[in-house]
């Protein structure tokens, strides 16, 4: 147990230091979710009162793609310097390069949101404590589903076209969940849907990475 | 230490091993030589783990923590350094006193004082170099080295030649190489493919 | 097959609907078919299961086939719900339609899992990974339903309620009928498909070793 904690700290920390040494993830990540909001502000017609409920809907929308965004990259250095190679002859448990990887994308998506959530509060509307919770939930759901389809994708030949195509019909619950948590009267239910969702999809992913990455 | 009974990989509908059989005792160096392209590299990905026969058999008497491997690609990151590599692998193959070990290797491969440089910034011969280190550290039982003096300068390739030499008389290794006269003085088992 | 012939002769047997009249015939096709595409992903990820726990490379070609001929099933699905919408509500399409939004979304993952296929060389690995994501499939329908059920209001006539079907013994024998005249159907296509696939990968096998 200690020692696959330690295999998840070590892969995790190369994770960071690559994105630390590259700068190439988190940085496209904060400019497009701004650049998204930006956008949103334009494509949505000014009807008072409802523009609220709506723009929250947007909020879900940009950073589902932000993270789209960041997951297409998790396991760029891994696929083009072939070193899933090396990862896989390592006697470490395979899901712990999964579990590693999640935790690094859903930190970088953090990140986005730091960014994103006063950015949205500016720009449209105030953001209550129950979506930032929504949020940290969905954080979880698409580091865990979206790290195994990266991992799926990045063994495709087409790459970075499919990802989103296997991805977003599994996003469809996490969306429904956030949206719902953010505009609906009773949040209780769509937070505990999330939780559910995270659970069920992260044992799953735990349990099938394995059989991703053998050959 | 390797024993395959009609060992067997095909790639959609081509053949690029086609029934070997060899066995390999334990301190044995099986040199597997042919041409570009014969199945060398795909019989040592096989033997390593990370493909899967199509037919036949095949038993390692080694587990996966015990297997040393060098392939095409040096395996590490390019945009981390030799250290921040070796740091990596020395943690997920828990080899004790990883420090010292990874010093040691460094030395002897040449690349002590270029050890905080991204990899990215190599020279072909050093990543080789550093490949080598990466698949030593764990000191394996059982060595795979698809074409170990692929891309290394003269002073690399004499290295290698010692390293050879030495590990030939504790080790299980199987080496592959298009220009087998190097190491063959070596080899107790020949694999000529074709 | 001949079960489907019976079950089109039916139509015009069953009474009308107190309330919807005859539109609500088309209910004989829909939820059946419905509940065959379900019944053939789930056999699909049971297959995906067996494959990840044996190796076995033919559990991959059934849980492909299960796949491609439940994706029918899901576009007969979706072409009867439409249908129905149009003849009930006057549109097309009704996002407050429970089961047909849920076939949407899996007709939607089911068709990126071809997208999959498609671009990943043969082998077992493709066979794993396609088996992990029809894994998903068999979990994302229960999920999705549940989103879709917090996510809409609800305007949709339920026919069957908990207690049990409430229709007309001769409606819920055509619907029986129906059921199983599909199910036969998708049975004897997915032997059929099956077996082309089969005969397929031998006739390449036979051509790789006499060449």
């Amino acid at each position: 147990m200690t020692g696959y904690v330690q295999d998840v700290a070590a892969l995790a920390r190369k994770d960071f230091l690559l994105e630390l040494r590259t700068r190439e993830t988190v940085p496209a990540m904060l400019l497009f979710v701004v650049s998204a909001l930006v956008v949103f502000h334009f494509a949505l017609p000014a009807t008072a009162g409802e523009s609220e409920r709506v723009a929250k809907g947007l909020l879900w929308v940009a950073v589902l793609f932000t993270a789209l965004l960041g997951l297409t990259r998790a396991f760029v250095a891994e696929r083009e310097q072939g070193i899933f190679d090396g990862l896989v002859l390592a006697p470490c448990d395979r899901s712990a390069i999964w579990l590693a990887k999640a935790l690094s994308v859903a930190a970088f998506l953090v990140l986005a949101e730091l960014v994103a959530v006063p950015a949205f509060a500016l720009f449209f509307t105030g953001v209550d404590a129950v979506t930032i919770a929504a949020l940290a939930l969905a954080n979880l759901g698409i580091a865990a589903v979206g790290c195994l389809l990266s991992a799926i994708a990045a063994a495709s030949r087409t790459r970075e076209l499919l990802l989103p195509l296997l991805f977003l019909p599994l996003a469809i619950p996490i969306i429904v969940g956030g949206v719902g948590a953010s505009v609906a009267d009773d949040p209780g239910r769509y937070l505990a849907f999330l939780g559910l969702y995270d659970g069920i999809f992260a044992i799953i992913s735990w349990a099938s990475f394995e059989y991703v990455v053998t050959e | 230490m390797i024993r395959a009974r009609s060992l067997t990989k095909r790639f959609g509908e081509h053949d690029v091993l086609d029934r070997i059989d060899v066995d390999v005792p334990a301190g044995g160096f099986l040199l597997v030589t042919g041409r570009n392209g014969s199945g060398k590299s795909t019989l040592l990905r096989l033997l390593a783990g990370l493909s899967a026969p199509t037919g036949g058999e095949l038993e390692l008497g080694v587990e996966r923590a015990a297997i040393g491997f060098v392939g095409h690609e040096p395996l590490v990151y390019r945009e981390l350094t030799a250290l921040e590599n070796l740091e990596l692998y020395g943690r997920l193959y828990r080899v004790p006193e990883r420090r010292e070990r990874i010093g040691m290797l460094l030395e002897r491969f040449g690349l002590w004082e270029a050890r905080h440089q991204r990899v990215a910034t190599y020279s072909q011969g050093m990543r080789q170099r550093l490949a080598l280190s990466r698949a030593l550290l764990h000191d394996p039982e059982l060595l795979l080295l698809d074409e170990p003096f692929a891309g290394l300068d003269r002073e690399g390739a004499d290295l290698l030649d010692e390293e050879l030499s030495e590990l030939a008389r504790s080790r299980t290794l199987v080496v592959s190489s298009h220009q087998p006269e190097r190491v063959a003085a070596l080899a107790t088992v020949r694999l000529e493919l074709t | 097959m001949l079960l489907l012939a019976s079950v089109a002769l039916a139509f015009w047997w069953v009474p009308d609907d107190a309330d919807q009249g005859f539109s609500q015939r088309i209910f004989y096709i829909h939820v059946p078919a419905a509940i065959t595409a379900y019944a053939l992903f789930g056999w699909a990820g049971w297959k995906a299961l067996r494959l990840l726990w044996r190796g076995d490379e033919r559990y991959d070609l059934e849980s492909y086939t299960a796949i491609h001929v439940g994706l029918m099933w899901g576009v007969i699905t979706l072409a009867t719900g439409a249908i129905w919408a149009k003849i009930s509500w006057g549109v097309w399409w009704s996002w407050s339609e429970r089961q047909l939004v849920l076939f949407l979304i899996l007709f939607l993952f089911y068709s990126a899992y071809f997208m999959l296929r498609y671009s990943v060389d043969a082998g077992p690995q493709r066979a794993r990974m396609s088996a992990v994501y029809a894994l998903f499939g068999v979990v994302l329908i229960p999920v999705s339903f549940l989103a879709i059920r917090l996510a809409e209001n609800f305007i949709h006539p339920v026919v069957f309620t908990r207690d049990g079907p409430q229709m007309a013994g001769s409606m819920f024998l055509v619907f029986c009928l129906s059921l199983a005249g599909q199910v036969a159907l998708a049975g004897a296509l997915y032997q059929t498909e099956l077996a082309g696939k089969r005969l397929d990968s031998r006739l390449r096998e036979l051509r790789r070793v006499l060449a």
